[in-house]
């Protein structure tokens, strides 16, 4: 029975998957065809492209399961499963599997596409035109990952020869639990840039008059957005938490992939504001939402096609090719009917003033953009310098240092002068009168800073660092004054306590006020950033009762021990943690060699509590690197990182502010009337 | 009231004047030297990390190219022939920058350069922006009421966000 349901599972993934294809095909044609064709019978051709992409969803989610079912059964005769899996891998990684290389990564890819379009699908009524065009881009993008899936990259292709006792394991580097995470995160937001781009190229296409489109989207874009930013920083979190070298971002082109759509489409959900609420940048926001998609496209031809070297990109294959060809055609199909509609996108208003709300926005952008091409470039350019003058050139972090950090600073003088203007105008007086004491106070912390012992002549790291850390502070300023001042109006009209009208005041806007939390988290991690240049580090061999000091700690080594699982053999060192006399934590880096790869891993550990460090300036970060060959001796090292935590603290900062921006906005409190006013006579409309 | 507005003017110009104090003067010292070069060469191990970062137990390159850049220092070569002697031994990937000389400058400049040509493209339109000009009315206009004025209140309150 088991054998036959062994050899029953490839065929029904690989029938699935051609299902899914016919299905994703027919949702694309007919649906097209539904919207050319004005005839008696479209509408209802047009209702059966919708069924069918919804029943895509189905198959395509039927071919997942059968994916991971394969894997908790050990069913070696896939190759993928073979390749990507073992017999004692524990349960979650198994579920793991799914995304964990090429093939099944591709096809979760197409899961959440077709589930993201299942949603859409079934929100058809909020306007059946648009939703109809939205369903096609989004079946033309489908058919794209499912011809990929059947052809050039199948998940259930079947392993030559005899089927192997076991598989060849997953890359240790993926058997993390956030490795259980981030993926489906990054994926969710890569992906769920397609459904705002759908809508986008629905409305050029259709000519949508007004900008509902971009109400409809609202909400797509930001819970991808946050999607996307969660997967960012769970990557680096997962980098700082198991690659060992005490950093959490390289500037790898892997890590690059992910940032640039990221940009972009941080720069879009500013700019549609201004779509909304003056009718300017259309056409400029169609190109931003077509490039966020892009660029997400791009980043996956990147990591997947072997062009550019990454210590974390998965193998070489031969989908490049394809992936190529898909970003050509959709930029030329993109262009094309920008083209054909473009006089569509005119825009409504003119600007009346250049200090406001307008102008911060298309400063803003452009400085989003700049990042972004900054990024693009700097991925690019050792295959460019090759091609130019046949030398490879390295880009790592010391050309983005000094190029993508000035950006970077600016953009955060924008994000704290940005919520001081108001639309139209903004008078020179207001401006000042509102940002003098968030400057005062910003002023403050790069002099505090400078007392304790910042040297921003030093190094100009530590340059960068001061200015970030007064920047940032002066976005926290912005933000707080913002909420004081309104509450305070709030709680002159309503009678309520400041408290609760910054509450209200932020409930009757959530995706202003949410916004500003989210400024909030921002100016966090950037806090959590600028530690960088004070990190410390220590290496040393450490025999038992061996001593290393860094920073206020010594650690003590106590011992050493071993361990063995079915799944891997371990080592680790049992540290005592001392702060002056006091031991204040026992840490246990390890060494893992994990069996059925035979690839080692250390796993670092991290100490950083509020009771010991009430700011969190300091994260001790210990890894045991293992013996050395020469005298058998482990070897500790240990790192200082000041202020890291800081970075997941903004992050959660900045997740609750998208999630507070996603809710309704409430109605307005009634005024405090005065108690002559309320005897007066009503005055009656129109007067 | 204008007392208040002249002290607290004072009291941001005299941290003004503090800031700039102490950001314009001192000077670099050595373990930063050390430190800003292995920042900027790259391990040839093949673990595509900084040198300094390269953490790999047995690495057969990274502790004899610490080695390496410590001695340079100490026979007080400068910055840009201790580089020089790295990209010669080890080849050109071994910076972790592009250089700023020959085609490598472009890494350099090109972003510069969009961000100097996306500030022109803004000017640009924040001009025409400016010079669109504002639809004219016709003699005898009546105020605007009913669903008209509705809609523009609705403008005026997403355009006042409160």
């Amino acid at each position: 029975m088991s054998q036959i349901t062994s050899m029953a599972l490839p065929q029904i993934g690989s029938f699935a998957l051609l299902l899914a294809l016919g299905l994703a095909g027919y949702s694309f044609l007919v649906g097209a065809f539904a919207l050319i064709d004005k005839g008696p019978g479209s509408e209802r051709l047009g209702e059966t492209a919708r069924r069918a992409g919804i029943a895509a969803f189905g198959t395509i989610l039927l071919a997942s399961v059968v994916l991971v079912t394969a894997a908790f059964t050990d069913n070696f005769s896939i190759a993928y499963i073979f390749h990507h899996s073992n017999r004692d891998l524990p349960g979650p990684y198994k579920f793991a599997v799914l995304w964990s290389g090429q093939e099944g990564s591709l096809l979760f890819w197409s899961l959440l596409l077709a589930a993201y379009g299942f949603i859409l699908r079934l929100r058809y009524k909020t306007d059946p035109r648009l939703f109809a065009y939205a369903s096609v881009v989004i079946a033309a993008v489908q058919v794209f990952f499912l011809l990929l899936l059947n052809i050039a990259a199948h998940p259930f292709a079947i392993l030559e020869g005899q089927i192997p006792p076991d598989g060849s394991g997953l890359n240790p580097l993926l058997q993390y639990p956030e490795m259980v995470i981030h993926p489906p995160m990054l994926y969710l937001g890569y992906v769920g840039f397609t459904v705002p781009f759908a809508f986008a190229m629905g409305a050029l296409i259709m000519r949508y008059p007004g900008e509902k489109w971009i109400h409809i989207t609202r909400r797509w874009t930001m819970v991808t957005w946050g999607f996307l930013t969660v997967g960012i920083f769970l990557g680096a979190h997962w980098a700082y938490s198991v690659l060992g070298w005490g950093g959490y971002w390289g500037w790898d082109p892997v890590e690059n992939a992910s940032l640039m759509p990221w940009l972009t489409g941080t720069a879009f959900l500013h700019s549609v504001m201004m779509q909304e609420k003056r009718g300017m940048l259309k056409t400029w926001n169609m190109w931003l939402v077509f490039s966020t998609f892009w660029l997400a496209i791009l980043g996956t031809f990147l990591t997947r096609s072997g062009i550019i070297s990454s210590v974390h990109a998965f193998a070489q294959s031969s989908i490049g090719p394809w992936f190529g060809w898909f970003l050509i055609i959709s930029f030329a199909a993109f262009t094309g009917f920008y083209v054909a509609n473009k006089s569509h996108l005119r825009s409504e208003h003119k600007l009346e003033s250049i200090i406001s709300r307008e102008s911060s926005f298309l400063f803003n952008n452009l400085l989003f953009v700049v990042a972004c091409f900054v990024v693009l470039w700097g991925t690019w350019f050792p295959k460019i310098s090759e091609l130019v003058q046949g030398n490879k050139v390295t880009v790592g972090a010391p050309f983005y240092n000094n190029v993508a950090i000035p950006v970077a600073l600016f953009l955060l003088l924008l994000t704290a002068l940005g919520p001081l203007l108001a639309w139209r105008r903004t008078s020179f007086e207001s401006l000042k009168r509102n940002f003098q004491w968030p400057a005062a106070g910003a002023l403050s912390i790069g002099v505090l800073m400078m007392i304790l012992g910042v040297r921003p002549w030093k190094d100009i790291a530590y340059f960068y660092s001061l200015m970030a850390a007064m920047l940032a502070a002066l976005v926290i300023f912005t933000v707080i004054s913002e909420f004081v001042r309104g509450g305070r109006v709030i709680s002159r009209h309503t009678g309520f306590g400041l408290f609760g009208s910054m509450v209200h005041l932020w409930h009757r806007n959530t995706r202003r006020y949410g916004g500003y939390i989210v400024h909030f988290g921002v100016a966090v991690v950037i806090i959590g950033i600028l530690g960088t240049p004070f990190n410390k580090e220590s290496e040393k061999e450490m025999g038992f009762g061996d001593k290393m000091n860094l920073g206020p700690y010594t650690l003590v080594c106590q011992s050493y021990t071993q361990d063995d699982n079915p799944n891997f053999s371990n080592e680790w060192a049992i540290i005592n943690v001392f702060k002056g006399n006091e031991q204040i934590t026992t840490m246990y880096p390890e060494r893992r060699l994990y069996k059925a790869s035979s690839q080692p891993q250390t796993i670092p550990r991290i100490y950083a509590t509020v009771a010991q460090d009430l700011f969190l300036v300091n994260d001790l970060y210990i890894v045991y690197e293992g013996r050395n060959e020469d005298t058998g001796r482990p070897i500790i090292k240990a790192h200082l990182n000041p202020m890291v935590p800081w970075i997941w603290i903004g992050l959660i900062i900045m997740i609750f502010g998208t999630i507070t921006a996603l809710i309704p906005n409430a109605a307005p409190l009634p005024a405090r009337v005065p108690a002559r006013v309320q005897t007066a006579p009503a005055v009656g409309a129109g007067d | 009231m204008h007392l208040k507005n002249s002290v607290s003017k004072r009291i941001v110009q005299l941290m003004l004047v503090v800031f700039a104090l102490f950001t314009f003067m001192g000077v670099g010292d050595e373990d930063a030297r050390f430190r800003d070069l292995g920042h900027h060469l790259m391990c040839v191990c093949g673990c595509s990390q900084i040198l300094l970062e390269c953490n790999h137990i047995g690495c057969q390159y990274s502790d004899r190219m610490r080695g390496e850049l410590a001695a340079a220092l100490d026979r007080g070569d400068n910055d840009d022939l201790t580089l020089q002697s790295f990209i010669q031994k080890y080849g050109t990937t071994v910076v972790a920058a592009p250089s700023t000389t020959g085609f490598g400058r472009v890494a350099w400049i090109m972003p510069f350069v969009a961000l100097l040509a996306g500030m022109a493209t803004v000017v640009l339109v924040v001009r025409s922006w400016r010079n669109r000009p504002t639809p004219a009315f016709a003699d005898g206009v009546q105020p605007i009421r009913g669903p008209e004025l509705e809609r523009f209140r609705d403008q005026a309150d997403k355009e006042t966000d409160l």
